[in-house]
């Protein structure tokens, strides 16, 4: 299956192994957009590296970018000033939504629902407004700098994110009427592509398909960084670890989103958006493992430092590889039009697995 | 003190028996000259002395936690430090399964974030094997470093952390590294016939498998 084929999101082959219509063994090909971005941070200076990070899950621009300004804040021993923390909270949320609109349409569209996709996108392209209004970019963003932020918010950024957080909550309702109860969505996700809470760990996966597992945990609760520690919003779980209860965790998180977005545009505080750094970093010679919570799971900078402009180091772990891992044990069992929703239930962007 | 140079790293403080300092940075002899040029990056809430004393960010470690894998490993732990608030092992190579095992279970660290490599040539061990390591009952991280040579072999942790599979085949995709009792040990992002290992230090940025390029995509390197 694949590399070209529409319901990979991207350019992923998978071997698989099948008794009839039955899938018994399976191994996925990937590779086919390696760009070296691992190679390519270390001939660029760490400011010259921050775009690059937009490009590896570009549906998620914005949080990659936190995790790694914040990892080269680590490293250089700053922090960004609380007003910068505040408004990276607000769009990395948002961001957030973002990415799961665009899973649970594409995710839907691959079982065969063909409506929430419009529904999705239409809520999605408020947000992308929203960007474009902040940072005069959509997808690859590049929103935040290292030691806080470029921009100040504009004019109307309150009111814009406050309107689409106040719509946003009937929004979610409507694709719930759409999807939670509806009899062929549950045939095709209930039970499929179980994955226990044991094994989830031990395959290291993160974010919601570890939260679909049972366990609770994510990095905004576990050691906040940014603002998190300052809003109060709940982790959902699910308990059998299958496709269906992925798909509600999510929901829930988009809700949870929202309710973090409205919590911080109450108070923004006031004062400057960009730390004391300077135009040449050199951070002090060490290493640094910063891991924020992105929307497909634990995004993970290992920086090393020799002291010059340039990192020594760089490497990322993205969820969606670690993540795509799990598929061999997900898939095991199903069936062939299983496969796509296995797929799309773990919620990968080909980007950010081949980097 | 089995060290091996560690070239580009201020110089380190033995693992003795010192007590343990806090994580403000101490000073010592000067490593790198003050650079006028480098941004003002206040340690901490330290007081800032004029001529800005270098930071030694990397102090030893030695903490129950240490000392309990001291007594069970003995020489073994060659190093403990901490650098910036992140406790740092570095542990003899060929016992890194052993280790491995008994961290997941004796200590809690469950998951294996992160398996990555860092090539130091002139070194005479020139590769660090780096493993990042979670545990979800203490929600503590932790470091575990081991060193190898060029053609030495790195014991494989697959059968403590599944999720190794996948990350140590990018390390001997990207490094070369070869690491003993890998199940499937191959290339995963680059093509099977690759020759090379990109993330080596002497791999030039531009530099490219030609032979490949023109093989299988019909083109010259670089069009």
């Amino acid at each position: 299956m694949g590399p070209q084929h529409p319901s990979t999101h991207g350019v992923l082959r998978v071997k698989l192994k099948l008794d009839g219509e039955r899938v018994i063994g399976s191994e996925c090909i990937i590779g086919y957009l390696h760009r070296g971005v691992e190679k390519i941070a270390e001939n660029r200076t760490y400011q010259q590296f921050a775009p690059y990070v937009d490009r590896m899950d570009y549906v998620a621009a914005v949080s990659s970018g936190l995790g790694y300004c914040e990892a080269v804040e680590k490293l250089l021993l700053v922090e960004a000033p609380p007003r910068a923390r505040v408004i990276r909270t607000i769009l990395t949320e948002l961001q957030r939504i973002a990415s799961h609109l665009l899973w649970l349409g594409t995710h839907a569209l691959d079982i065969g629902a063909l409506t929430p996709l419009f529904y999705c996108f239409r809520e999605r392209e408020e947000i992308l407004k929203i960007f474009e209004k902040y940072c005069g970019a959509r997808l690859t963003t590049h929103a935040f700098r290292i030691g806080g932020l470029q921009y100040e918010a504009y004019d109307t950024f309150e009111k814009d994110v406050e309107r689409f957080c106040k719509d946003f909550e009937s929004r979610i309702a409507e694709y719930e009427t759409l999807l939670t109860n509806n009899r062929i969505w549950i045939g095709r996700t209930r039970g499929v592509g179980i994955l226990t809470a044991a094994d989830a760990i031990a395959f290291g996966v993160t974010g919601p398909v570890l939260r679909a597992s049972g366990v609770k945990w994510d990095i905004r609760k576990a050691a906040p960084y940014a603002a998190y520690d300052q809003y109060k919003f709940e982790i959902p779980v699910g308990t059998t670890g299958d496709t269906y209860d992925r798909y509600l965790v999510r929901m829930e998180e988009m809700r949870q989103s929202r309710l973090i977005c409205l919590q911080a545009i109450e108070n923004i505080p006031s004062g400057p958006i960009l730390g004391k750094v300077g135009k040449v970093l050199k951070p002090p010679p060490g290493e640094v493992y910063h891991a924020i919570e992105a929307p497909k799971g634990e995004i993970g900078y290992y920086i090393v430092s020799d002291g010059t402009v340039m990192p020594y180091r760089v490497h990322i772990r993205p969820p969606s590889f670690i993540n795509l891992q799990a598929f061999d044990r997900m898939v095991r069992g199903h069936l062939v039009a299983d496969v796509v929703a296995i797929i799309g239930t773990i919620d990968i962007v080909l980007g950010e697995v081949d980097r | 003190m089995a060290e091996e140079p560690k070239e580009p790293k201020p110089p380190q403080v033995p693992t003795g028996d010192k007590p343990a300092s806090s994580a403000a940075p101490v000073s010592a002899p000067p490593a790198k000259s003050a650079d006028a040029s480098a941004p003002a990056a206040p340690p901490k809430a330290a007081a800032p002395a004029p001529p800005k004393p270098p930071v030694v960010l990397q102090t030893p470690l030695d903490n129950e936690f240490v000392t309990r894998v001291r007594v069970k490993f003995g020489a073994a732990l060659l190093e403990a430090i901490q650098d910036r608030k992140q406790a740092i092992l570095l542990v003899d190579r060929s016992r890194l399964a052993e280790i491995a095992l008994h961290l997941r279970d004796e200590e809690k660290f469950d998951m294996l974030a992160d398996l990555t490599a860092v090539d130091w040539p002139k070194r005479e061990k020139r590769f660090d094997v780096v493993l990042n390591l979670y545990s979800f009952a203490k929600n503590e991280r932790l470091m575990v470093k081991v060193h190898a040579a060029d053609a030495e072999e790195v014991p494989s942790v697959v059968s403590v952390w599944p999720t190794g599979n996948w990350q140590e085949r990018e390390v001997f995709d990207m490094f070369g590294i070869v690491f003993s009792g890998h199940p499937d040990l191959k290339r995963i992002l680059l093509p099977d016939e690759w020759q090379g290992y990109p993330l080596r230090k002497d791999y030039d940025i531009l530099q490219q498998d030609t032979a490949w390029v023109r093989e299988n995509l019909g083109i010259e390197s670089g069009q």
